[in-house]
């Protein structure tokens, strides 16, 4: 059988001749190895730095369980995770929804999960794209990098959970469970944009702790001090200044901070999500770069083991049969459409980089000249590491993708009865469709930029938060809800003012709060 | 470099924690759906796990965000006919634009539905239900005891040894014991060692150094590996464990009067009923008494299933209640109770032995007689007639089921759980 197979091949003219690692579609230990090897080989190659992998095998309800808890293979408990799990189960069963094939936890060693329903083909794909694509990512690119602790994550993690667990025990599972249902409400505002945070480390983590809470009562007993000063001119003239001096984005960080009701054992909890949130940011960042990169070279190393021969027709066609359905791009008009496909998009813009390099237009010369025949491997290295979701839109999103996914922009402006098409795939479009979908993907513009601006300190200690109107778009009504948990943190009572462009305070909520003993 | 791990003997119900926590903290809404979810359901899967749902604006986390309005301006993949500037009505409902999405994403939005396993369903099922009445016996029956694990002693049966304390005291006797003599030992050791180098092995001083080492070599062998004295042995206590023995009498008219449709209302309240008594208490004793003109005995498998018909004698079932208990269940040992379901219909000159049966023989040595009547129509005569009967006995609790939604309230009602101080 297999000498006929040899000269049949043979006998195509250049043909590679087949010995693939597998034929049937049932995996074993020994040939995950034997494809973590070929993969390993070729992606090295490709020139894919990493961090060291490790595969983990796991069942259906395991994968559900990992879903569940936002991947981490440990996380603290909350009903919220319940929640979560019980609709994916649902789901599941029902058969609405298959498992996502993988999930790959940004830690070092690099974790990926293979469910064991998979086939070898599957399995082969999820290594290639997670252990390898997204592992290279997790390690290059700068946000990465610089945000997250791929050596700590985990550590911190179980420190968390015991923690929070110590809490429950002390304090009772009722209220952890409200502070944290408070704390997650903000999660998205318990980011540092800018600043670079803090190293995690287990052990530091539990050294400073106990003299992190007795330091920071100190603060915020100083700063809620109320035995009169002795007060100069100067001083009650200052009076009018604000607390904080600058307006505040992390609105978690200005919580634990300062919050004047807050245990010590509380702010520790508030100071775990913030760091959670923070682990996450660059994720939520890098959605089209990051799984169009996995994307992009699980498709290439697979066709690369195509070539070589290492895998079958059959597991080439099943393979494509998933990648194909990963990237599809419904349009707006379809049953299905649901946004835009990240991996779609992402896989597009990295194949479109890899064209431009080797094979460019006289369009491409014109608007990618620093491409133009570069190696393509260094281009996209680049790509990958320099950039985040918007301003990799901004720099490579070529007028051939916006003609290819046929892009086009809707004004929508309440004043106006009608949408209006602001703009399509012409010349006269390409620039502000590119600006527009870039824009599309900066987290800032999409969540309410909201920060705390002021705090009576002399008063009755009112929490004023800012939200900055940007183009006229109000709040939702979830803001009500928001804010009695922001009041439940802070302990007093908080205002939420809506400022248009023009700084003008055009709206504004409150909830008050009577100071209760013990609360 | 990579490792591959094989989680799959791995726990698997990560979740289980926080499924309970999600169920703990929307427990009164679950309950409302359960008790919704049981309305519609037919007798063979009542005793199955229900998918339910619960709104979902009570389970939503908050988060500040947009709310549509103001000027937005979006961008969308699959351009057919628009040019710029064209202009288009704006969509309902889809506000920012999801103009093809939207409606889909909006049906389900109202419900959060997952599915409660069997036994989670039944809990909020049976959710604050008991026997009434369920002391007597509490304090006269004797109790039985139960062997219950308390550390460890050091006398016991052999059986009953404890391999590794008994060890580990043995090794910190041997410890203690030779600490000392090996010292000395070691001492000698080295004094003969010393004198061995200017003397030759016959001197007098090596030979009472010898003597003195066989001395303590032999002291250190006698040590013994296990005495008695290190034995340990995992101690047993009895404690006592109050119990209590119940028996439920199920009592079903099936004459040629009671139709499918009461008959089926009957049979659900009797489902309901095996299935609360069956959870809730491990020892419960059921009979199963199914009547016509005459009261047989019967196995719960034919109470449930066979057809038989025929006319009314309702006193012929309370004759054979009466029976049994004296037969089998001496009252003293014994909470009983009745639950007799019926559409009322009896013989007219029946009714009144039923009444005087029930008072003066068999409430005396009940617990708890819970009848229901099934029935749209008007009472009969039978009703009449334990209505003098409950009214002079308190244990006795009598209701009316008109249609099969209305089984669980009163069911529940039956057996609700009374107050404190009640």
């Amino acid at each position: 059988m297999k000498t006929r197979e040899k000269t049949r091949k043979d006998a195509a003219a250049g043909a590679p001749l087949r010995t693939p690692l597998s034929t049937g579609s049932e995996w074993t230990f020994d040939l995950i190895q034997r494809y973590y090897d070929e993969i390993a080989r070729i992606a090295a190659e490709n020139g894919l730095d990493t961090y060291p992998n490790q595969l983990e095998i796991i069942s259906a309800e395991q994968m559900m369980d990992a879903y569940a808890s936002v991947g981490m293979p440990v996380m603290y408990h909350h009903w919220s995770y319940g929640k979560h799990f019980l609709s994916t189960q649902k789901n599941y069963q029902r058969g609405a929804m298959g498992l996502a094939y993988e999930i790959v936890i940004n830690s070092n060693p690099c974790i990926s999960y293979l469910m064991e329903e998979n086939t070898m083909t599957m399995q082969a794909l999820v290594i290639a794209h997670a252990a390898f694509g997204h592992n290279s990512f997790f390690k290059g690119n700068y946000l990465f990098r610089s945000w997250t602790e791929a050596d700590a994550i985990i550590d911190y993690l179980v420190f968390a959970r015991g923690y929070i667990a110590e809490c429950e025990a002390r304090y009772g599972e009722e209220r952890v469970e409200e502070l944290l249902d408070s704390c997650h409400a903000l999660m998205n505002y318990g980011v540092d944009r800018y600043k670079r945070p803090q190293r995690l480390s287990l052990d530091k983590e539990h050294a400073r702790q106990a003299e992190r809470e007795a330091y920071l009562q100190s603060q915020v007993n100083t700063l809620w001090r109320t035995i009169p000063k002795l007060m100069d001119e100067r001083e009650q003239l200052s009076e009018a200044q604000r607390f904080p001096a600058e307006p505040q984005e992390n609105l978690l960080y200005f919580i634990e901070k300062y919050a004047p009701l807050l245990e010590p054992w509380q702010r520790e909890v508030v100071r775990i999500i913030r760091k959670v949130a923070q682990y996450f940011y660059p994720q939520r960042q890098t959605q089209v770069m990051n799984e169009g990169w996995a994307t992009f070279w699980h498709y290439t190393l697979m066709n690369q083991m195509y070539d070589e021969g290492l895998i079958t027709d059959a597991a080439v066609m099943e393979f494509l049969h998933s990648h194909t359905n990963v990237v599809a791009q419904p349009g707006i008009d379809s049953p299905y459409y649901n946004g835009i496909n990240p991996y779609a998009l992402g896989f597009a813009m990295y194949r479109d980089i890899q064209r431009i390099c080797t094979e460019p237009t006289r369009e491409d010369e014109i608007w990618f000249p620093e491409l133009v025949g570069q190696d393509w491997r260094k281009s996209l290295d680049f790509a990958m590491r320099n950039f985040k979701d918007e301003s990799f839109i901004n720099q490579y999103l070529s007028p051939k993708l916006i003609r290819d996914f046929r892009f086009f922009s809707i004004l929508d402006d309440d004043y106006q009865s009608r949408l209006k098409i602001s703009a399509i795939h012409n010349d006269t479009g390409y620039r502000e469709i590119r600006h527009m979908l870039s824009a599309q993907y900066d987290l800032a513009s999409r969540e309410p930029n909201i920060q705390v601006y002021d705090v009576n300190t002399r008063g009755d200690r009112m929490l004023t938060l800012r939200h900055f109107q940007h183009n006229r778009r109000p709040l939702a009504n979830s803001v009500h809800e928001v804010l009695k948990h922001v009041a439940r943190l802070w302990g007093f009572t908080v205002k939420l003012e809506s400022v248009d462009a023009g700084g003008k305070t055009i709206l504004s909520y409150e909830c008050r709060l009577e100071k209760r003993h013990g609360q | 470099m990579f490792h591959l791990i094989d989680r799959r003997l791995n726990g698997k119900n990560k979740s289980a924690v926080n499924r309970e926590r999600f169920l703990r903290r929307f427990k009164g809404q679950i309950k409302e759906a359960v008790a919704r979810a049981v309305k519609d359901r037919s007798i063979t899967d009542i005793e199955k796990g229900e998918k339910v749902s619960i709104p979902v604006k009570d389970v939503n986390e908050p988060t500040f965000g947009h709310a549509q309005g103001g000027v937005s301006e979006r961008v969308y993949p699959g351009n057919r006919e628009y040019l710029r500037g064209d202009e288009i009505d704006r969509p309902d409902g889809g506000g920012g634009g999801g103009n093809g999405g939207a409606g889909n994403g909006g049906d389900g939005e109202d419900d959060f539905a997952f599915e409660l396993s069997r036994e989670e369903f039944l809990n909020f099922f049976f959710d604050d239900l008991e026997l009434p009445h369920l002391i007597k016996t509490q304090l006269q029956q004797t109790v039985l005891m139960k062997q219950v694990r308390a550390g460890y002693t050091s006398d016991g049966t052999p059986t009953n040894i404890h391999v590794v304390r008994s060890l580990r005291s043995a090794l910190g006797r041997r410890i203690a014991l030779s600490a000392q003599p090996m010292e000395a030992l070691n001492t000698l050791q080295d004094q003969l060692d010393e004198l061995l180098e200017s003397r030759d092995e016959h001197s007098p001083e090596v030979a009472t150094l010898q003597a003195e080492i066989r001395h303590l070599k032999a002291r250190l062998a006698s040590i013994p590996f296990l005495d008695p004295f290190d034995l340990k042995y995992t101690n047993r206590v009895r404690i006592p464990m109050p119990t209590t023995q119940a028996v439920m009498f199920c009592v079903m008219d099936v004459s040629g009067s009671m139709d499918e449709e009461k008959k089926d209302i009957a049979k659900r309240f009797f489902i309901l009923l095996y299935l609360f008594l069956t959870r809730a208490y491990d020892k419960i004793e059921l009979v199963f008494i199914r009547h016509h003109t005459q009261a047989f005995e019967v196995n719960e498998d034919e109470f449930f299933h066979a057809r038989d018909t025929g006319g009314t004698v309702v006193s012929s079932a309370l004759k054979l209640v009466k029976q049994v208990i004296t037969e089998r269940y001496a009252s003293s040992d014994w909470n009983i109770y009745v639950a007799q379901a019926s559409d009322g219909d009896n013989w007219d000159s029946d009714s009144p032995i039923c009444r005087d049966l029930l008072s003066n023989e068999l409430l005396p040595l009940l617990q708890y007689y819970a009848y229901v009547e099934i029935t749209q129509g008007d009472p009969q005569n039978l009703w009449y007639e334990y209505e003098t009967v409950a009214a002079q006995h308190k244990h006795f609790a009598m209701r009316r089921i008109k249609e099969a939604g209305s089984i669980w309230p009163i069911f529940r009602d039956l057996f609700k759980k009374e107050r404190a101080g009640a």
